[in-house]
C-alpha cells in the first residue's frame, strides 16, 4: 500500500470521505486519549465523473432497525442467494431481480471499486426544481436595476421546467401571481404582522378545500397543480411574464427615507412553499439591501438616527432586537428545513444587514450567504451567476432536500454532525449518548447540497477496552444520502467505507501514521466554531488551547 | 255658561271613545314622557291627558242627543264670521291690529258662541258645522277658483250632507247651492257607509272635522304683509264626527232634529297645500326677493324667484322654522314651536343669482371677533370712526386690524361697505390660512376611490361591467374649479369580494397591476404610489383596467363579501395619501364573510310595534360606529350604492355613509335593463357634484340663545362642532336653538354658520352664511313668520332621530301632541275668540296638519310587516340629510294631471292635491316624490293619449313593465317627455334653478285597478293609507280633539 497520504487522497477522490484517523483505536479509552476525536469529513455529492448512476433501487437489509444497503463489504453466499449485512449481520435474501447473480456476474454494488455508488430511484413523482426569488425593493434605483438584470439573466439559466416564484418586499410584501393573463396580480401582506403558515395559506387561497371522505375509498390527496401554480410557474411558460414583471418592479412605493423592509417576506415564502410543495427541493433566494426594520424579524428600528447594533452592543447585551429577531429566524429556518427547502441570502449593502440574526436561515438549510456592497458590483453578479453553474453534463451543481443516513458497525457510534444540516431525530442503536455537534440522531437533513458541501461527522468508539477486536478487524461506516438531483430525479448515493482497527498500545505508530492532519484541523475548527456559538468566547479558546496541548 | 255649553255638546262624549280609537293610529297623547328633546322639555306632555279626561267628564253627562235647533243662529253667525264680509260677532277684531290683547277678550266670546252652538250640535256633531264654516270660508277665499260649487254666500254646507263617497264629493259639493237643504236623516247609516273613514272614527264620528283657514281670505284679498290678523279668523266650530247636526242647525232645522246627519267634509274646504303653494307662487313667484331685512319671511321653497343677497343668507342656504324668535324661553315653551334653522351650506344657486364671492385676506386670514371668534360679517357694528367694531354676536368690542381700516360715512357705515362681501352680503367665502388646515399643511386635492363588489351576484347581473363602462366616460367629468382646465381630483380603484384587490394604475405602467390584500382582519393599503392617480395622466392604464375588471372576475363563484374592511381600506388609503376624499362603494349583499363588521340577517318582524323596534334602526355591531368616527377624522366620505335582493341591513351598512356625509343609494332587485338609467344617472350626479371635503361647521349665535341640537348626515365629537367628511349641495343640517336668556327685540337673533372645508381643487376655505331673525314678545309675531316646510323638515329629522331611542308609538304621539300644542297655543293667545269647537289655524301653519299627517304616514314611523325594514332604514337615512325643498316634495308628492295638457305651451301643468278624489278614470297623472315617479293611467284614459304615449291602441295593451316611455314623434309624447325631464332634472317647482335632484326617479307605470296601484296609493298622502295612516280629514279631527283638550 502506498503512503497514507495517497490513501487518504484516493479515498477522498473515490468516496468523498476523509477521516481524522484512518486507523482506528480499538477501544473507547484509547480513542479518548487521542484528543482529536474519530471523525470524518463527508462530501456527499463529491463529483464523480466516473461514476455512472445505476438505474435501479438499492437492496436493503431486512432488519427494520438496520436497513443498510448492500455493499462490497457484505458477505455474499451466491449459491444460497443470501447476503449478510456487515453492520448487523442479518442474513438477507436477494430480491428476485438478482436471480442471475453469481461470482462472475456481480451487481455493481458488490464490486469493491463501487464503495460509492449512486442509484436513481424511479418511484414517486418527479418534482421540478423550485426557485423562489424574494426581492427587496427598498434599494437605490441603480442597485435595483442591477439586481433586476441579474434576476432576469438567471431566468435564462434555469431549466425550462423549473418552477419560479417571485416575492417582493418593501414596506409591504407582495407575492406575485404569475399565471394570470393581462393584469399582473399579487397578494399583499403587511410587513409588521406575523402570520402563521396556516393564515398565510388561507390568505393566499391555498388551503385545500376539505375533500369529502367517500366511503370505502381511501383518501387520496389529489394533485392540485392548479392552486399552487398561481404563484409558481414553469420557467418556460412565464419567462416573458416574469421578465416583464421584473422590469416593471418599482422601488418601494412607500416613500420612506430608509425604507422599511420587513423580512417577514421570508416567512411568507416559507409558508407558500410549505403549503404547496412540501418535501421537494426548493430554493428561496433572498436579495436584500439593508437590515430588516419592521416586523417580527426586525434588526434595527426604521429611524435613521438609531444605528444598527454594533459588536459592542451585542457583547453588552444591548442589542434591542437581536434576541427576538434571532429567535424568529431560527424558527423560520427550522420550518424551512423541515420542509426540505433552502434559503440563500444575498445581502448587498454598505452597512450591516443583519446577517448575524439571519445566519441560521442559511446555515440550517444549506443555503448560500453572500455579502456584498452593492448589487451593482461584479462580486454579486458573478457570485450569483455561479450559483447557477452547470456541471459537466449540463446539470446544475446543486441538489435538494437530501437526507443523510449514517450506519456504523457496532464498535462505533455516531456522536453528531456539524454542517448545514438539521437533525432528523432518528434514534438507533448506533447513536451515541455523547453529542458532538448536532447529535442524538443517525439521520440528518441537508436541504441543499452542492458538490462541495461537506459535513463533519463525529464518531465515538464504544468498544470496551476489555473486549478487544480481533486482529485485522475492520470497522465500517455507511453513508446513505438520498437527494433530489437537479435533473429532478431522486437519487441515493451510498458510500461504504471501512478502516482497520488497531490497538493503541501495541500499534500506536500505525495509528499515528494514519492521522490526517488537514482533516483533523478542519474537524477541530468546526467543533470550535460550533461551541463558540453556544459558549463564551474565552472558554472556547481555552478549550481549543487545551486540546492542542494534550494532543 | 261655558259649562252649559260644554254640557250641551254631546258629540264630544260620543266621540271620546273615538279618540281612543284614533290613537290606535297615532297613539294616545298621554304617555309620551320620555322623548326629552322633542319640543320643550319643561312642558310635559302629560298635560293633555288630564285635559282629555276632564273634558270628557263634563261632556258625558250633558250630552243630549237631540240637538236643539238653537244652534242655527249660531251657525249662521259663524258663517258670517268666517265669511269675507265678517260682519259677524267680532268685527272689531279685524279692524284693530292683531294685538295681543285679543287673547284676553276673546275668551268670553267663546263662551257665548259655544254655548248656543253646542246645543245645536247636540246629538249630531259639530263637524258639520265645521264643514259649513269651512265651506263658507272657502267659498269666500277660494271661491272663484277652486270650488265653484260652493260659491253661495251663505256657504252652507248642505252640500256635504249625505254620505258622500270620495270621488263624487266634488260633485256633491256642487249640489249644495241650495245650502240649506235639509240633510238626509239617516246619518247613522251614512256613517257606516262611508268607506273613507276609519272604523273608529266612524263610531265616534270624529273624522269630519276640517277647518278651512281664514287666511284664505287674506290670500285672496289682502296683501300678506301687514294684514295678518285675519288669519286669526277661526274656523267654524267644528267637531269631529261625521254625523253632523249642522244641517239641522241650518235653517233646515227640522232635518237636524230628525236626526244628526252625517256629513263628510268637503276636501276642498280644508286647507290645501296646493292652494298655498299656488298662492305663494302667484304673489311672489318670478320676483326678486332681496334679503335686506332682518326677519323677513322668504317665499316658499316651491316658489321660483330670484334671490338677491343683501346682507342675509339666501333661503337656499338657510331656512328657519320661524323668522321671529320669541323673546323669552317661557314664550318659546308656551308656543312649542321648534326654533330651528335648516342649513344647506353648499346649496346650488341658479345661474341668474350671484355665486359666492371669495374674500382673501392673505396671510392674516379672516377677521374674527376676539371673544366669540365669529367671522366678520354685516352684523358687526363699526364704531369710533371705524377704528373698532362691536361684534354682533357677543358684543365684544374689537380693534379693526390696520389693513382693514376704513372710514365711516355719515350713517356710520364703512365707506367700502359695498365693496366688501363680508360687510354687505349674507353669504361669502374666505380663503383659509394654514392655521385652518390639518397639521398646518396645505391640503392636497381630494381623491375618489371606486370600490366595486365583484362577487358572483354583481358579475352575474352585469353590474360590474356597467359600472366599469360608465366610469370610462364619467372620469372625464370629475368636478373641477371653474377656472381650471382639468380636475385635480385623483382616482383609485379597488375591487373586492372576500378579499380586497387594489390596483396600481401608475401612468408609467404598461398595464395595471393588481394587489390582493387578504388580511381582512386588519386591512391595510398595499401601495401608495400608483394607487391614486390623475385620470388624465394614467388614462390608458385606467381604461385598460376598467376593460379588464369584468373579464377578470367573469368566472368567479365567490358569493361572500366583506364590507367594513372595504371602508377601512379606502379610509386608510386616503389617510396614507394625506388627503380627503370620497369612496364610491358598489355593494350587493349582506357582508357575511368572516371579517370585522360581519353582519347577520337580523330582520325580525316580531319586533314591530314593540319597544325593541328601535333596534332595527340601530347598527347591528358597534364596529361601524368606530369606523365612522375614523372616517370622519380622516375626511373620508362614504357613498354607498346598494343593490340588494334581500335584507342587507341598511341600518348597519348605511351608518358610516350617514355619519360621513355620504349618500346612500338603493336599487332593489337591480335589473340591468330597467334600472341602469336610474343608477347611472345617480352615479353621474354624485361624481359630478360639487362637494366640500373634510368640513367642520360651526353655528354661532348672538347672546341669549344657542344651537343645541344638530340633525343631518353629520358627526359630532363635541356639542358644537359639526363634522362632515364631505358635504355636498344636497346635504342639509337642521339646527335647533334654545334660549339661554331673554332675547333683545332690538338686536334680534343673529345666526352665523361657518363651514371650514377643502374645495375640490384642494383649497382650504371658509364658507360663511349669516342670517338675522327678529325677536318679539308677541306670540302672534312668531306665528306669523313660521315656515311650515322648514317645520316639517325639523319634525321629520327630529322624529327620525328619535326612533333610535324611543318606541315609534311615543314618537308619533309626540308629533301629534306637539302639533296640537302649537295650534292650541296660537288659538289661546293669538286667535280671535271663537267657539271651542272651531279649529283655528294660523295662516303660516295652515298646511302643517296635512304635512304632519304625511310625516306620520311615512314608512319610518309606521311599523308594518309589509314594509321592508331596509326600506324604512333607507328612508330614515335619506330624510336625515334632506333640505327643505326635498322634504316638502318627499312628504307631499307632486301630482300632475297630464290628460288635459295644453300641448302648445311648455308650461308644466298645475299640480293637484294628493288624493284619490283628484284622480279620474278618464285621466292620466304623474306623481313624483323625489325618489320615484309614477305614471297613473285611468281605465278610461283618452285613447289618443295612450296611443300618443305608448303607441298601443288601448289601455289594455299598455305594458307596465317599461320604465321608460318610448320615444315617439307626436306632440303628446314629446310634451310628456319634456315634463318628465323637467321633473327629473329640476326641483319641480323651480324652473330657473338648476338644482338637480339628488336622486334620479325611475318611472313606474301604474294602471288603474291593477295590482301596482297599491304602491301608488301610498303616495296619495291625503287619503287614508293602506298601512293604517289617517286621512287628512281624520287627522285634522284628531288634532282638533287634542287642541280642544288642551284648551279646556
Amino acid at each position: 500500500m502506498a503512503t497514507y497520504l495517497e490513501f487518504i487522497q484516493q479515498n477522498e477522490e473515490r468516496d468523498g470521505v476523509r477521516f481524522s484517523w484512518n486507523v482506528w483505536p480499538s477501544s473507547r479509552l484509547e480513542a479518548t486519549r487521542m484528543v482529536v476525536p474519530l471523525a470524518c469529513l463527508l462530501t456527499p455529492l463529491k463529483e464523480r465523473l466516473d461514476l455512472p448512476p445505476v438505474q435501479y433501487e438499492p437492496v436493503l437489509c431486512s432488519r427494520p432497525t438496520c436497513k443498510a444497503v448492500l455493499n462490497p463489504l457484505c458477505q455474499v453466499d451466491y449459491r444460497a442467494r443470501l447476503w449478510a449485512c456487515n453492520f448487523c449481520f442479518q442474513r438477507n435474501q436477494f430480491p428476485p431481480a438478482y436471480a442471475g447473480i453469481s461470482e462472475v456476474n456481480q451487481p455493481a454494488e458488490l464490486m469493491p471499486q463501487f464503495s460509492t455508488i449512486e442509484y436513481i430511484v424511479q418511484r414517486g413523482p418527479q418534482m421540478p426544481l423550485i426557485f423562489l426569488y424574494v426581492v427587496d425593493t427598498c434599494l437605490e434605483e441603480e442597485d435595483l436595476q442591477a439586481l433586476k438584470e441579474s434576476l432576469q439573466m438567471s431566468l435564462s439559466l434555469l431549466p425550462a421546467d423549473a418552477l419560479v416564484g417571485l416575492i417582493t418586499f418593501g414596506r409591504m410584501i407582495q407575492v406575485h401571481e404569475l399565471s394570470c393573463e393581462g393584469i399582473s396580480k399579487s397578494y399583499v401582506f403587511r410587513g409588521t404582522k406575523d402570520l402563521t403558515a396556516k393564515q398565510i395559506q388561507d390568505m393566499l387561497g391555498l388551503s385545500r378545500p376539505a375533500v369529502p371522505v367517500q366511503q370505502g375509498r381511501p383518501l387520496q390527496t389529489p394533485e392540485q397543480p392548479g392552486i399552487s401554480s398561481r404563484f409558481l410557474q414553469p420557467v418556460h411558460k412565464i419567462d416573458m411574464n416574469l421578465t416583464d414583471l421584473l422590469g416593471e418592479l418599482q422601488r418601494d412605493p412607500w416613500p420612506v427615507t430608509q425604507g422599511k423592509r420587513p423580512l417577514l417576506a421570508l416567512s411568507i415564502a416559507v409558508g407558500l412553499l410549505e403549503g404547496t410543495f412540501p418535501n421537494t427541493g426548493a430554493r428561496i433566494m433572498l436579495f436584500t439591501g439593508g437590515p430588516p426594520t419592521q416586523g417580527p424579524g426586525m434588526v434595527v428600528g426604521d429611524e435613521l438616527k438609531t444605528p444598527i447594533r454594533s459588536w459592542h452592543d451585542i457583547e453588552k447585551d444591548n442589542a434591542r432586537f437581536m434576541k427576538k429577531a434571532t429567535k424568529h429566524y431560527e424558527t423560520l429556518a427550522n420550518r424551512t428545513a423541515a420542509n426540505g427547502h433552502c434559503i440563500d441570502i444575498y445581502a448587498c449593502a454598505l452597512d450591516q444587514t443583519g446577517l448575524l440574526e439571519m445566519k441560521c436561515c442559511a446555515n440550517l438549510t444549506g443555503g448560500h450567504m453572500v455579502m456584498g456592497d452593492s448589487f451593482n458590483t461584479s462580486l454579486f453578479k458573478q457570485t450569483f451567476q455561479r450559483v447557477f453553474n452547470k456541471g459537466f453534463n449540463g446539470e446544475f451543481r446543486m441538489a435538494f432536500g437530501a437526507s443523510l443516513d449514517v450506519k456504523t458497525s457496532r464498535e462505533l457510534k455516531i456522536a453528531g454532525a456539524i454542517g448545514p444540516c438539521i437533525s432528523l431525530n432518528a434514534k438507533g442503536p448506533c447513536v451515541s449518548e455523547n453529542e458532538l455537534g448536532i447529535g442524538g440522531t443517525s439521520q440528518w437533513k441537508i436541504c441543499s447540497l452542492d458538490p462541495s458541501t461537506t459535513l463533519a461527522i463525529y464518531f465515538e468508539v464504544v468498544n470496551q477496552h476489555n473486549a478487544p477486536i480481533p486482529q485485522g478487524g475492520r470497522g465500517a461506516v455507511q453513508f446513505v444520502t438520498q437527494y433530489q438531483h437537479s435533473s429532478t430525479q431522486k437519487r441515493i448515493r451510498v458510500t461504504t467505507i471501512a478502516r482497520n482497527w488497531a490497538d493503541a498500545q501495541s500499534q500506536l505508530q500505525h495509528i499515528e501514521a494514519a492521522f490526517d492532519q488537514e482533516a483533523a484541523a478542519v474537524l477541530m475548527a468546526r467543533l470550535g466554531v460550533y461551541r463558540a456559538e453556544s459558549e463564551e468566547g474565552p472558554d472556547v479558546l481555552r478549550w481549543l488551547d487545551r486540546q492542542l496541548i494534550r494532543l | 255658561m261655558s259649562q252649559q255649553g260644554y254640557v250641551a255638546a254631546p258629540p264630544y262624549s260620543q266621540s271620546q271613545p273615538g279618540i281612543g280609537g284614533f290613537s290606535a293610529g297615532f297613539g294616545p297623547p298621554n304617555s309620551s314622557l320620555h322623548y326629552g328633546h322633542y319640543g320643550d322639555p319643561n312642558s310635559s306632555y302629560s298635560a293633555p291627558q288630564p285635559g282629555v279626561s276632564k273634558s270628557t267628564v263634563p261632556l258625558g253627562p250633558s250630552a243630549p242627543v237631540g240637538p236643539p235647533p238653537p244652534g242655527t243662529h249660531q251657525f249662521s253667525q259663524t258663517n258670517f264670521q268666517n265669511g269675507p264680509s265678517t260682519p259677524g260677532q267680532q268685527p272689531h277684531r279685524f279692524q284693530g291690529p292683531p294685538p295681543p290683547s285679543n287673547t284676553g277678550p276673546s275668551y268670553p266670546p267663546y263662551g257665548h258662541q259655544s254655548q248656543p252652538a253646542y246645543p245645536n250640535t247636540a246629538s249630531t256633531s259639530s263637524t258639520t258645522q265645521l264643514a259649513n264654516q269651512l265651506n263658507s270660508m272657502q267659498i269666500n277665499s277660494y271661491g272663484p277658483g277652486t270650488t265653484p260649487s260652493s260659491r253661495m254666500s251663505s256657504g252652507h254646507p248642505a252640500s256635504f250632507q249625505g254620505p258622500q263617497l270620495p270621488p263624487p264629493t266634488q260633485q256633491q259639493v256642487a249640489l249644495p247651492p241650495g245650502s240649506q237643504v235639509p240633510p238626509p236623516a239617516n246619518n247613522v247609516n251614512g256613517l257606516c257607509a262611508q268607506p273613507s273613514l276609519p272604523p273608529m272614527a266612524r263610531q265616534d264620528g270624529i273624522p269630519g272635522s276640517v277647518p278651512p283657514n281664514p287666511n284664505l281670505q287674506q290670500l285672496s284679498g289682502q296683501p300678506p304683509g301687514p294684514g295678518y290678523h285675519p288669519q286669526q279668523a277661526n274656523y267654524g266650530p267644528q267637531m269631529a264626527g261625521s254625523q253632523l247636526s249642522y244641517p239641522g242647525a241650518f235653517p233646515g232645522g227640522p232635518a237636524q232634529l230628525s236626526g244628526p246627519q252625517q256629513k263628510k267634509l268637503d276636501p276642498d274646504s280644508i286647507p290645501s297645500p296646493i292652494q298655498v303653494i299656488e298662492n305663494d307662487k302667484a304673489s311672489r313667484g318670478g320676483q326678486i326677493y332681496a334679503t335686506n331685512t332682518r326677519g323677513q319671511v322668504p317665499p316658499l321653497v316651491t316658489t321660483d324667484c330670484i334671490i338677491q343677497d343683501q346682507g342675509h343668507a339666501s333661503p337656499r342656504y338657510i331656512r328657519c322654522t320661524t323668522y321671529c324668535f320669541p323673546s323669552s324661553s317661557d314664550m318659546a315653551k308656551q308656543a312649542r314651536i321648534p326654533l330651528a334653522a335648516v342649513i344647506q351650506p353648499f346649496a346650488i344657486v341658479p345661474p341668474n343669482e350671484a355665486p359666492l364671492y371669495v374674500v382673501n385676506h392673505g396671510e392674516t386670514g379672516p377677521i374674527r371677533c376676539n371673544r366669540c371668534k365669529a367671522y366678520m360679517c354685516p352684523f358687526m357694528q363699526f364704531i369710533e370712526g371705524g377704528r373698532r367694531y362691536q361684534c354682533g354676536f357677543c358684543n365684544c368690542i374689537n380693534d379693526v386690524p390696520p389693513f382693514f381700516f376704513q372710514h365711516l360715512d355719515h350713517i356710520g357705515r364703512r365707506v367700502d361697505h359695498y365693496e366688501r362681501p363680508e360687510l354687505s352680503l349674507g353669504s361669502y367665502e374666505y380663503v383659509a390660512t394654514l392655521d385652518y388646515c390639518r397639521n398646518n399643511k396645505p391640503p392636497k386635492p381630494p381623491a375618489y376611490i371606486f370600490m366595486i363588489d365583484v362577487s358572483y351576484r354583481n358579475i352575474n347581473s352585469g353590474l360590474v361591467k356597467l359600472i366599469c363602462d360608465e366610469l370610462k366616460t364619467l372620469l372625464d367629468k370629475l368636478p373641477r374649479e371653474e377656472q381650471e382646465e382639468s380636475s385635480a381630483i385623483r382616482v383609485g380603484f379597488v375591487t373586492y369580494n372576500k378579499v380586497l384587490h387594489f390596483f396600481n394604475v401608475k401612468s408609467s405602467l404598461a398595464q395595471p397591476q393588481m394587489m390582493v390584500v387578504s388580511d381582512v382582519g386588519e386591512v391595510f393599503v398595499p401601495l401608495l404610489d400608483g394607487f391614486l392617480v390623475n385620470f388624465q395622466e394614467s388614462r390608458s392604464v385606467v381604461l385598460n383596467l376598467l376593460d379588464q375588471i369584468p373579464e377578470m372576475f367573469a368566472d368567479t363563484n365567490e358569493s361572500e363579501t366583506i364590507f367594513a374592511p372595504v371602508i377601512q381600506a379606502g379610509m386608510e388609503a386616503l389617510k396614507a395619501a394625506e388627503c380627503a376624499g370620497k369612496l364610491f362603494i358598489f355593494h350587493s349583499s349582506l357582508p357575511t364573510a368572516e371579517a370585522p363588521g360581519k353582519l347577520r340577517n337580523r330582520d325580525d318582524k316580531k319586533l314591530l310595534n314593540t319597544d325593541k323596534e328601535k333596534t332595527l334602526f340601530q347598527p347591528q355591531v358597534n364596529s361601524y360606529e368606530a369606523l365612522a368616527r375614523d372616517c370622519v377624522a380622516n375626511g373620508c366620505c362614504v357613498n354607498l350604492f346598494l343593490f340588494p335582493n334581500q335584507y342587507v341591513d341598511v341600518a348597519s351598512m348605511g351608518l358610516v355613509t350617514m355619519y360621513t356625509g355620504g349618500t346612500l343609494y338603493k336599487y332593489n332587485n337591480f335589473q340591468l335593463d330597467s334600472d341602469s338609467p336610474q343608477f347611472l344617472s345617480d352615479l353621474r350626479k354624485d361624481v359630478e357634484k360639487k362637494t366640500g371635503f373634510d368640513a367642520i361647521m360651526r353655528v354661532r349665535t348672538s347672546t341669549g340663545f344657542r344651537a343645541t341640537d344638530f340633525f343631518g348626515a353629520i358627526y359630532m365629537n363635541n356639542t358644537t362642532d359639526v363634522e362632515m367628511a364631505a358635504v355636498d349641495c344636497d346635504k342639509a343640517v337642521t339646527v335647533e336653538f334654545k334660549h339661554d336668556d331673554k332675547l333683545n327685540e332690538d338686536s334680534g337673533a343673529l345666526i352665523q354658520c361657518a363651514v371650514l372645508y377643502t374645495s375640490i381643487s384642494g383649497q382650504r376655505r371658509l364658507r360663511i352664511h349669516n342670517i338675522g331673525l327678529n325677536c318679539s314678545s308677541q306670540l302672534a309675531d312668531v306665528y306669523k313668520t313660521c315656515e311650515t316646510d322648514a317645520l316639517i323638515n325639523f319634525f321629520a329629522k327630529s322624529a327620525f332621530k328619535a326612533v333610535l331611542s324611543q318606541p315609534l308609538k311615543t314618537v308619533r304621539e309626540i308629533l301629534v301632541t306637539q302639533t296640537a300644542h302649537m295650534l292650541a297655543c296660537y288659538r289661546k293667545n293669538c286667535a280671535s275668540p271663537s267657539a271651542v269647537s272651531q279649529l283655528i289655524l294660523p295662516d303660516a301653519m295652515k298646511v302643517l296638519p296635512v304635512y304632519m299627517n304625511c310625516l306620520l304616514k311615512s314608512c319610518v314611523l309606521v311599523g308594518r310587516p309589509e314594509i321592508p325594514t331596509d326600506e324604512r332604514a333607507y328612508h330614515r337615512q335619506l330624510v336625515m340629510s334632506m333640505g327643505v325643498a326635498d322634504t316638502q316634495l318627499f312628504f307631499y308628492p307632486q301630482l300632475l294631471p297630464i290628460h288635459s295638457l295644453d300641448l302648445k305651451s311648455d308650461a308644466v301643468p298645475a299640480a293637484v292635491r294628493c288624493s284619490e278624489e283628484r284622480l279620474s278614470e278618464g285621466g292620466a297623472f304623474i306623481l313624483a316624490n323625489g325618489l320615484s315617479m309614477f305614471l297613473w293611467l285611468g281605465v278610461s284614459a283618452p285613447p289618443e293619449l295612450i296611443q300618443g304615449l305608448f303607441n298601443v291602441p288601448s289601455f289594455a295593451h299598455i305594458s307596465t313593465e317599461a320604465t321608460l316611455l318610448p320615444d315617439l314623434d307626436n306632440p303628446f309624447s314629446k310634451k310628456i317627455k319634456s315634463i318628465l325631464e323637467h321633473i327629473q332634472s329640476q326641483k319641480p317647482y323651480n324652473k330657473t334653478s338648476l338644482c338637480l335632484h339628488s336622486f334620479f326617479m325611475p318611472l313606474i307605470i301604474v294602471k288603474q285597478r291593477e295590482q301596482p296601484e297599491m304602491l301608488f296609493r301610498q303616495f296619495l298622502v291625503e287619503d287614508k293609507s293602506i298601512y293604517g295612516g289617517a286621512s287628512y280629514v281624520d287627522f285634522l279631527c284628531c288634532v282638533h280633539k287634542e287642541i280642544c283638550q288642551l284648551l279646556s
